[in-house]
């Protein structure tokens, strides 16, 4: 299987961090990640309205170029942009007369998508490609002793049809966890919304969302939060300091992605610049147990 | 011997007909047909950006645009020149700017509306990957940014048609500044030659110039020596 990945836009910049882990996770477990040549912004949030092809322009086209550069698929990493994008691909495929408006506004483009470009989120690509039993057998440097809950939030597993397990009681991220040698817990909010977007406009909302989150974790005893969306880890990691406005006795909480944690347990460099991009500084937590 | 005679075909002017010889750029098809022009003209050549026009081809819905001095007239073909193009063009200091995406937040913020339709890039004559450039650009990606664009004109017919109402080539504009005050590898040789510049190593040769003969002037311009590296 022929595979490429598309990082999205917020993986290029205030999620640096996510992005070479993600390529340096993928190296140690032997598969060099090719960056989609050429991409254009998902499209962001998946447009709800039937009649809006315009909103499903920029979708398609990635998986135009993913297919015109011979990829069977598109691992994208940020939820955001896997959502969208595995969203589009069936919204066309629904109905053929929406794909050939598609087309014949792109008439300038080489070629015609043809859907046959599977949209797969690492995680997926991890368990089903990979297997977490030869991720378990690569890691080098377990993560024994660390305690982690993995939050899901909405667009991994929202809505069912692009879900990426079981929607109600998703497993693949606290398999990833214990296959990296730390301990998944389970947290009763693991899958509740992280206030989204309501981050640009209503502060209180986010605020309220990230303190229940982070002590549903901590109550279960995590001593971090694992996430796939940058949207997701700004409301948990840079908005707990706005949380602390309005509940301050809740203390910090480090959030990873994923990919952070597999690149440590894989043996690949953690590096400095990733912590910068973290608003509670994980290096405490990392060093408690062995990890720095 | 007799002359041959040029084809003629027809030409519609904002509604008035003109038959004008044919293989004619649009503009001097224009000039041509007695139109004197004062704007919507520059270099003649296809570097000034000037003269961006829309056209239609017969038989065709589709509004297409290009430069009048590049665009070869076709029978039967619908024109309307842009005289100018009233954008948006916002000051800024380069000095209290970054090179990424902030900037553009704080100058161009609405670039992050673009819907990545492509509009842009189906209209731009230079043929440049309009939409790339301001995909990177959002993505923090400026070097990229200025590379795509460096080949833009400021025609203005990227922002005439982009239904997300952003002015593509301002944005252009200043990926390509952020990039040669910030980006770019330093020009060691530049910064010398202005020095001995300044320090007058080239006085005596430019004034031996000035007064040169034009036949030895030319001699010397065809004798130069050309450096490529
Ligand atoms: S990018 Fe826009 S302004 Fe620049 S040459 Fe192309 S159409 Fe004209
Ligand atoms: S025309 Fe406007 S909205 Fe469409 S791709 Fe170009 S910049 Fe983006």
């Amino acid at each position: 299987m022929s595979v490429l990945y598309f990082p999205g836009c917020t993986l290029k910049n205030k999620a640096e961090n996510f992005d070479q882990s993600f390529v340096s996770s993928m190296a140690g477990l032997g598969v060099d990640m090719k960056e989609l040549d050429r991409w254009n912004c998902c499209g962001t949030v998946f447009s709800m309205a039937s009649d809006d092809l315009m909103s499903q322009l920029a979708p398609i086209r990635n998986l135009l170029r993913a297919e015109q550069q011979g990829a069977d698929a598109l691992l994208a990493p940020c939820s955001m942009c896997y959502n969208t994008l595995a969203r589009a691909k069936h919204f066309v495929a629904q109905e053929p007369d929406r794909l050939e408006k598609l087309h014949s506004f792109m008439y300038k483009e080489q070629g015609d998508y043809k859907g046959a470009v599977d949209v797969v989120h690492p995680l997926a690509y991890l368990r089903d490609s990979i297997g977490f039993d030869l991720v378990a057998k690569k890691v080098s440097r377990p993560l024994e002793g660390l305690k982690l809950g993995a939050y899901y939030g909405c667009l991994l597993t929202r809505p069912s049809i692009v879900s990426i397990d079981d929607p109600q009681k998703p497993e693949v991220m606290d398999k990833l966890i214990n296959a990296l040698g730390a301990e998944s817990v389970y947290f009763e909010q693991r899958t509740e919304c992280c206030g989204s977007y309501q981050t640009l406009t209503n502060l209180a909302v986010v605020a309220n969302r990230t303190n229940m989150i982070i002590r549903s974790a901590r109550t279960s005893g995590a001593q971090a939060l694992v996430t796939s969306c940058p949207l997701c880890a700004y409301n948990l990691d840079q908005m707990q300091r706005e949380a602390r406005k309005h509940h301050s006795d809740l203390s910090p909480m480090p959030v990873f992605y994923f990919t952070e944690l597999m690149a440590l347990a894989l043996g690949q460099d953690w590096k400095s610049e990733w912590t910068e991009l973290h608003e509670v500084d994980p290096a405490g937590l990392l060093k408690e147990h062995g990890l720095d | 011997m007799m002359a041959t005679e040029t084809k003629m075909v027809s030409m519609v002017v904002m509604g008035e007909s003109f038959r004008v010889p044919e293989g004619s750029t649009i503009m001097s098809a224009l000039e041509y047909s007695g139109f004197q022009l004062t704007t919507g003209v520059g270099c003649r050549e296809g570097y000034c950006g000037a003269c961006g026009t829309l056209y239609r081809e017969h038989g065709d819905y589709k509004l297409k645009g290009g430069l009048a001095c590049q665009t070869v007239v076709s029978d039967g073909m619908h024109i309307a020149q842009i005289p100018f193009v009233p954008a948006d063009k916002p000051s800024y200091d380069l000095e209290e700017l970054t090179p990424d995406e902030d900037s553009f937040k704080k100058i161009y913020p609405e670039i992050f509306r673009c819907v990545a339709c492509n509009t842009c890039t189906k209209i731009c004559p230079q043929d440049i990957q309009v939409m790339d450039y301001i995909q990177c650009i959002m993505r923090g990606d400026i070097a990229t940014a200025a590379d795509l664009s460096f080949d833009c004109l400021r025609c203005g017919l990227c922002a005439l048609r982009c239904p997300a109402e952003l002015v593509q080539y301002n944005a252009a504009t200043l990926a390509r500044r952020l990039y040669g005050r910030y980006l770019a590898k330093p020009a060691v040789r530049l910064d010398r030659m202005v020095e001995d510049i300044k320090a007058g190593k080239y006085d005596e040769e430019i004034e031996s110039l000035k007064t040169m003969e034009h036949e030895e002037l030319k001699d010397r311009y065809y004798k130069r020596e050309v450096r490529t590296k």
